[in-house]
Order: C-alpha cells, then structure tokens, then sequence
C-alpha cells in the first residue's frame, strides 16, 4: 500500500530517486544508447608542461582505418570560460601543462581512436615552466598568458596583464598597523595546500552530436546544463537555441563538473563528423591530469589579539596556484578575499588574494570553493592564541565568532545565523577539553574544534525558475533546472512543491534528465545555493498553481478565495465545509451548474527567483553594502588518536553542526554532513604529486587513495541548528559544501592537542608526523 | 581480434554470445546486453563500481575478460530485485538513506549481498573489510555499514522463519 506523506517539508521522506539508482535503471551519460552511428573520440595531449606547438601531422593517423576525423587546435581556434574566457577548447599554439589536449581523434571504436592518437605527430618547442604560485609572481618567472589583457572577463574580476596574476581582491578595514602594538598574542604562520582532485566516481562523459542542419546536442555528466549552453555557445558563435544540453544523473560532481571542462572539446570534434553521435569519456588516469583540480594555497596569515581574547587584528595574503587557466578559478580567489578573516569579527583587517597562474593542472572550483583552503590556517592560529593567552579554544570562538547584525569584513550586516548554538553541539558531542586515555601506551590522544563560513560564491544575479504541471489525477509534475549529484535536490524540489500546494509528497514527479530544452533555466548546481534559490522558485511556482486553483474553485462556489485551503490534495472550504478533490478539474476544469459553460483549464505554475540586492564592491577596499547573499556557518570538533610507532591517524569521532536555517529534509542534511566530514577528513590526507617537469604522479586510484570503509571512523555525531534565513524557502539555506570546509584544520588541531606539533602543510600523511615525532624524539 | 562462442547466463537468462578475444565483461555487460546498472568507474579493478557476482563470488567485471566467463552464471544489479520488489538488502540501502549519487551503489548492493550470503552475520569490522574494494565519495560509507547490518538481521530473521 502506498503511503502519503502531507506537509513533506521538514520529514525525512525517502528520496525520490532511490528505487531508480538502487535497481540499475537510474540512467548517466554513458548509460545512453545511441546505436550504430555513434563514433568514438579520443584526445591527444600534451607531454611538457609549457611549450609552444610548432607542427602537427595528422596524416598518418587518418590513415588508420576506422578513423573518421582528427581535429587540432588549429581547426577549434575557440576560447572558453566562466568569469575570464583564458582556455582554449584545444590547444593552438601553446600548452601550459602537462596533458592538455592539442588534438582529438574521432574513430568508430574508442580502441581505434586510442591507437591513432598514438600516431599524431606534433613537434613541441619546449618554454621554462613554473610550477608553485611564489615562483609564479616573480618579475622573471615565465610569462604564461602574455595575451590576459585581452581576455573577457567578468566585471568583478581584476586581473594584471603582463604578470601571471590572474585576479587581485583588496581587503582593507580599519588600521592593522596601529592594532598590533596594542595586542598581547600575535601568532603568524605560512600555510600550504597541495592541488587535490575531487575523485567522483563517475569519470567525465560527453556525447555530442551536430547535425546538418547546425543544431548541436551534447549529452553530459554536468552540474551546468544551462550554463554550457551559455559558456560553449558563446565560444563556438552558434545561436544559444541551436545548443541543447541534456544532462541526466550525474555521478557525483563535488565542483569537479561545474562550468565547462572537457564538453566543450566533445562538441568541436563532433564538428567535424556532423550527423554523428561523438562520445568522450575520461579515463580515471584523465581524471587527474585533465579534468579540473582544487587549487593549491600558500597563505601567510598574521592574526592578534588582545589579554582578554578579542581579536583586534588580521594581515593575511593569500597566493592561490590557480594551475594553467583560471576562467572559473578567479572567483574562488575573489571568495577567499571577501571572507578571508573566516567567521570572525576582527575590526581590522587587510587581506590580499591572488590567483596565479601555474603549468600545472586547471585549478577550479572543488566543494567549499576557497574555504577549506582559507580555514586550514586561520583555524589553527585561532587554537595558537588561545593558548597563548591560556583560554580554552572553544571559548575563544565563542567570544569573538561572527554573530547576527555584526557588521562583517566587507561592511556587510551578517544575515541571521546562530554559531556559537554549533560550537556548544561539537563541543559537547566530543567532551572538548576533557583529555582522555589511548587505547594503547604508543598512541596519544588528541581533540580539536573549528569553525566555518561559507557564502555562495556567484555572480551577483544568478536565477532560477521552475514550472508546476499536472496530471489527470492531480500527480504533478515539477521541472526544473537543477541537477541531481547526489545531494537529493530532486528530492527536496519534490517536497517543497508539495508542500506548498496541499498535495501528498508521493504525488510529486521531478522531470530528468535535466535538459536546456525543456527544462527551466537555472544558472548551476553550485554554490550550495541550490535549496535556497531553486528552493524559491519551486515554491512560488507551487504557489502560483495553488492561486490559480483557489481562485477557479472559489468563482464555482461562490465563496472567496481567502476561505480556501488545498489539504491532501482537496480543495477545502474553512466557511462552508466543501471539498473539491483536485483530480480532473487541474485539467479538465470545473463544469457551471447544469453544464451551462465551464471554468478554468489545464493549470501550469511557474516561479522565479534570482537575488537582486548584492551590489559592487569598492576595488581598493572591498568594502560594499551588500557583498554576498548571505553565508552559512558551521563547527566541528575532532577526537583522535596518533600512533607514535607509524605516524599514522586514526579519527575515532567527527562531530558536526551546522546552521542550516531549516531543514528541509533532516535525514538528507545529516547525511550530508556525515559524508562530508568523511570528504573533509579525506582532504587531510590527499595531495596530487608532480615531477620536476609538471607531470603528475599518482595517476590512479591505488596511488592517489581516497578514504575506504576500514578508514572511516566508528562515529559521526552530526546535528543541526535551525536561525531561518530571511529569504530562504521555510527559513532554509546550503549546507552540501560547507560539511567538509574544517575538518582538516580540525584535525590539526586535535593532533597539536595529542602531540603539540603543528603541521602547517597538507597533507598530513603518517611520513610526516612520523618524521616531525622522530625530530622532535618522540 | 578473433571472435569466441560463450553462453552465460544473466540475471537467470542464458546467452549465446560471439565476443573478441579482448572484450571484458564490464563492456560485454553494458555494451552488448544494455545493462547498464554496472557501471564502469576506472577499468582497473581500483573502485569496485562495476562489481557484479560470477558464480557467486564479487568480482570487477573490468578485470574479467567476457571469454572467461563462458559457462558462467553472473548477477547484475538489475537481477537483485525480484519483480519490481526490492530485496531486504536494497530496502535497508533505502531506510538508512545510503544512496547519494547512486554510481557506486550497484557495487556496493553486489559486494553487501555477496558477504550476507556467505557470512550473514557479519561484524561490523567485516562489513568494513568486505566493502574496502568498493569506494563511494559521497556517504562517507557509515550509513552503507549500517544498511548492511539492518539487511543481515532480516536475514536471520528470514532464516529463522524457513525463508531463504
């Protein structure tokens, strides 16, 4: 028997595509049959890190059999990119690092096109590289991007022509300089974060297909339907109506999928076998090289504060390698400069962020987009002043952690939020500051707490729209443009809907694959904004559905509108006690009395929602009156153990919580947060290594090891807070990419808490620690 | 590529098949029997998405040649479910919400079936250990640990009762 759930939001309903992904028929990009006429695609990439490309013969290659076409840089001359168009879809006259595509083979088996890449002559003239982002910005270090004065780019983006700095944010509030004499405990370090790579578990897949005719469909694995649509029909000058994007599951993303990364090369090449499906799929070896990374981070960071635990300054530069393009890459850099205190009010702040230009791979936006980068080093100085002024590190957050009203960095009113409500969860969760024994003399005990911000990092005005139609029967059908990676956006687009119109959550369909077609414009599923802003639109499209049915059933009985309700999926009068099921008359309308004419008709809701009030920030100071729609913030504390013999960690609890202002669907916030402390602790341990010569080295699974099921530890406490969000849908706000920001500096800190050894490096692998113990003899 | 005479037997379904010497089974699965459910996360045997059962045992069927499996009898996740109802093993995946993306959960129901049927009673630490070939970047793993212990008492229970 079917069960019907009313009022959905805020229960824990089963996702709603749970059956689907747990059955096999749930359907990814590479599940799409296409039949005979598909061809297969291969790409040819560079084996140097920074060189000029003075030749390619392709000659040889076609002479393979069952090779169709072979597509150089020279013929796909296109730029593409978010916030500053940099990349070239394939490149032309130069590589910047290692394994970026200069040719692409199209063959009728992935085998033949693999082998005739293989015979793809391309003569390279090899140029000085540069790999870490203080190399980067010295006066003689090879020049990278000689053309970035010409680029396009986005309003809000400065980059330096004539440099590798890509974008520069200044903030400056108050006077640090006149601060610091007046602090008892200043604590200055350098931190430093390898490139890291998101590792979903389904690899990059693009289908394209172009037709005689010029439309161009390209089937993806992407958070980005619309956005491509955008970005690649921008950069190939094809009307954006003749550039269907069609998206179905995506198999996990993590900001690895956002924007536009290999689909663009799928399209140019099918350019050139027109009318034939052309389907590139990344190999999981690909994945690390030519795919886009989390950025690396050398931030020097100086933070003070006075004898009472008030912090009274900050000095921080943060230097981010931004790998060989940064189109999407700029705006994390603008997003660790905006929030670069972390969740602090400090009244005097001057922070530099830079994003550099590195020959090494794409650095773009991976889940937390800047933050985790940004909190590994404040979160550990923040531990280092409390200990310095000998205040228990929970307290010193307490007192000087960002509040409701306070006036923020940028000269922002901070949105209503509770964060001292999460540090008092984490801190009890794990019995922070209650020293506990090992569970063997070798090994010591160690608890560590930190805290976190996030605002959704964006263009000042993104939007999102939805539509509400129904069936015969009153199910209904929800469309709309965000994707589902996972984190059940489906699912709370079909609780919302519901919610809003009086229906049984069972009787909600979401409509996949998404599809630009079809489906409403969302700008991407990114952000964590997908909840808020999606969230508003399915709820004024539901709402709008409602208006409509209130009004039709009220003109039939003559009553007003305002004495209706739809409960359970009837229209109810509060004054005369009718019912009206909603079956047939959200189609067929309502009959007048003896059939003399009829109301109403086939009701269609839509909605919309898009910021409006985010505006400029000054240049020289970034300061403005409104710099970000708003942030969600959040705390963890960490209870582990080292063992002296190994170096190695074991996390025996995470404890998370978070203000999400409300939780739409508890189960699926908690199960963010368990996955995300997982994703975050993961982090600590990650780095993707290169050679002298920018190549990376661990290149697979075994080599670059992501945690498994023997890693895990036996407990994530994970808890919530619920301040509502003044323009959130129910009060709710993002919480998917904040559940990992602070677990790696969490985790230092519980390992100086065991120790009393600081690593200001990730990662935190046993070498490291077993070393800095040797060092120190134990 | 010389061409081979196998007959398998699929979700119950025997197959006669011609496969080229170098065709896996990962690819003789999704590519000539449209089942898609197996998916292929790195054709190296490193991430478990495409594990399927070959005679009973979890096995990547990227690191299996189709040829291998001549006479064999496979399970896939599209022949877990008997006739649109879920086994107790897929309904625990959805009580404890141990889906996310959902690419690496046919993997993961393969190897959870796999250790119930030959350990129904397995340890937490087991449950770990079974499932180290299979990676998932989006649950963190806990609440696939806890369906697979909801699913192992139904199973007791089942047992008990006379049931397979």
């Amino acid at each position: 028997m079917t069960k019907f759930t009313s009022d959905p939001v805020g229960k824990s309903v089963p996702r709603v595509d749970v059956y689907d992904k747990l059955t096999g028929i749930a359907l990814f990009a590479d599940d799409i049959q296409f039949g005979p006429s598909l061809y297969y695609a291969r790409l040819v990439r560079s084996p140097y890190a920074h060189a000029l490309i003075k030749r390619i013969v392709t000659s040889k290659a076609l002479e393979v059999p069952g090779v169709k076409a072979v597509v150089t840089g020279k013929d796909a001359p296109e730029l593409v990119g978010m916030y500053l168009v940099d990349r070239p879809v394939l490149a032309g006259e130069r590589v910047r690092y290692f394994g970026e595509p200069v040719a692409g083979v199209i063959a009728t088996s992935e085998a033949i096109a693999e082998e005739a890449t293989r015979l793809v002559e391309v003569e390279y003239e090899e140029l000085p590289a540069v790999f870490g982002p203080m190399e980067s910005i010295q006066p003689d270090a090879p020049l990278l991007h000689p053309d970035l004065g010409k680029y396009k780019v986005a309003s809000f983006i400065f980059p330096e022509p004539g440099t590798n700095i890509s974008e520069h944010f200044k903030l400056r509030k108050g006077d640090v300089e006149s601060a610091w004499p007046r602090c008892a405990a200043i604590v200055e370090g350098t931190f430093r974060l390898p490139q890291i790579q998101h590792v979903p578990l389904e690899p990059h897949i693009s289908v394209a297909l172009w037709e005689p005719s010029g439309q161009v469909t390209l089937w993806t694995s992407t958070q980005s339907p619309h956005a491509q649509r955008d970005l690649i029909a921008q950069s190939i000058n094809i009307p954006h109506g003749n550039l269907r994007v069609v998206s179905p599951y995506v198999g996990g993303g993590f900001g690895g999928k956002a924007g536009v990364t290999m689909e663009a090369c799928a399209v140019v090449l099918a350019r050139a076998v027109k009318g034939h499906p052309v389907k590139l799929r990344l190999t999981r070896e690909e994945e690390f090289v030519g795919t886009t990374m989390r950025q690396s981070l050398v931030a020097h960071t100086k933070i003070g504060c006075d004898a009472e635990g008030n912090l009274l300054a900050m000095e921080t530069q943060y230097h981010f390698g931004g790998g060989a393009y940064n189109d999407y890459g700029v705006n994390i850099i603008r997003a660790a400069g905006y929030s670069c205190t972390g969740p602090y009010d400090i009244p005097n702040v001057k922070g530099d962020s830079y994003c550099v230009y590195t020959n090494l791979p794409i650095g773009g936006p991976m889940r937390g987009f800047g933050m985790p980068e940004i909190h590994w080093g404040i979160e550990q100085i923040m531990d280092q002043l409390a200990e310095k002024i000998g205040m228990d590190p929970a307290e010193f957050r307490r007192r000087n952690c960002v509040r409701t009203g306070d006036i923020i960095l940028t000269g922002m009113e901070m949105p209503a939020i509770d964060l001292v409500a999460c540090i008092d969860k984490v801190a009890a969760a794990v019995g922070l500051g209650k020293k506990e024994e090992p569970s063997a003399s070798h090994k010591r005990r160690g608890k560590g707490i930190a805290i976190m911000w996030k605002a959704p990092a964006m263009p000042p005005n993104p939007g999102s729209s939805a539509v509400v139609r129904f069936n015969e029967d009153a199910t209904l059908n929800v469309e709309i443009g965000a994707q589902e990676l996972g984190q059940g956006s489906f699912t709370v687009a079909a609780q919302m809907a519901a919610h809003a119109l009086g229906v049984p959550y069972e009787w909600v369909r979401v409509s996949a694959p998404i599809d630009t077609r079809y489906s409403p414009y969302e700008w991407q599923t990114v952000a964590s904004r997908i909840t808020w802003t999606m969230g508003n639109a399915v709820k004024a499209a539901a709402e709008d559905a409602r208006r409509q049915i209130l009004q039709i059933v009220a003109e039939h009985w003559g009553e007003d509108p305002d004495d209706l309700d739809i409960k359970n999926g009837k229209v109810i009068s509060y004054k005369s006690e009718q019912e009206q099921p909603l079956q047939n008359m959200v189609i067929y309308g309502l009959p007048n009395e003896n059939f003399e004419g009829w109301k109403g008709g086939p009701i269609v809701g839509r909605g919309m929602f898009m910021p409006t009030y985010v505006t400029n920030l000054d240049f020289e100071t970034g300061q403005g009156t409104r710099a970000v729609v708003h942030y969600t913030v959040g705390a963890q504390a960490v209870d582990l153990e080292v063992d002296t013999e190994t170096g190695q960690v074991e996390i025996l609890k995470i404890a998370s919580a978070y203000d999400v202002g409300k939780a739409i669907n508890p189960d699926l916030v908690l199960a963010q947060i368990e996955g995300g402390a997982v994703h975050g602790m993961s982090s600590a341990f990650e780095e993707l290594k290169f050679d002298e010569q920018g190549q990376p080295l661990n290149r697979s699974l075994v080599d670059y090891r992501i945690v498994t099921s023997v890693d895990v530890p036996k407990e994530i406490h994970g808890d919530f807070v619920e301040t509502p969000l003044e323009d959130g849908p129910w009060g709710a706000r993002g919480v998917g990419e904040h559940v990992m920001v602070q677990t790696a500096p969490a985790i230092a800190n519980a390992i100086s808490d065991a120790l009393g050894i600081r690593f200001n490096d990730l990662p935190l692998s046993a070498e490291k620690i077993f070393m800095a113990l040797e060092e120190r003899g134990r | 590529m010389a061409n081979h005479s196998i007959t398998i037997t699929v979700n119950g379904g025997r197959e006669r098949l011609d496969v080229p010497s170098n065709m896996t089974l990962l690819q003789l699965l999704r590519e000539k029997l449209a089942l898609t459910g197996t998916k292929n996360g790195c054709t190296a045997g490193e991430c478990g998405a495409c594990t399927i059962l070959m005679n009973g045992e979890p096995v990547n069927s990227c690191m299996v040649l189709a040829v291998e499996a001549d006479g064999a009898e496979i399970v896939t996740v599209e022949g877990l479910a008997d006739d649109g109802q879920l086994t107790p093993m897929q309904e625990a995946f959805v009580k404890h919400n141990a889906v996310q993306c959902g690419f690496c959960t046919p993997g993961m129901l393969i190897s959870a079936h796999a250790l119930l049927k030959r350990n129904p009673h397995p340890t937490e630490e087991e449950i770990r250990l079974a499932m180290v070939g299979n990676l998932c970047r989006c649950t963190g793993y806990l609440r696939i640990i806890k369906a697979v212990q909801t699913a192992s008492k139904r199973v007791s229970q089942s047992q008990d009762e006379g049931g397979a």
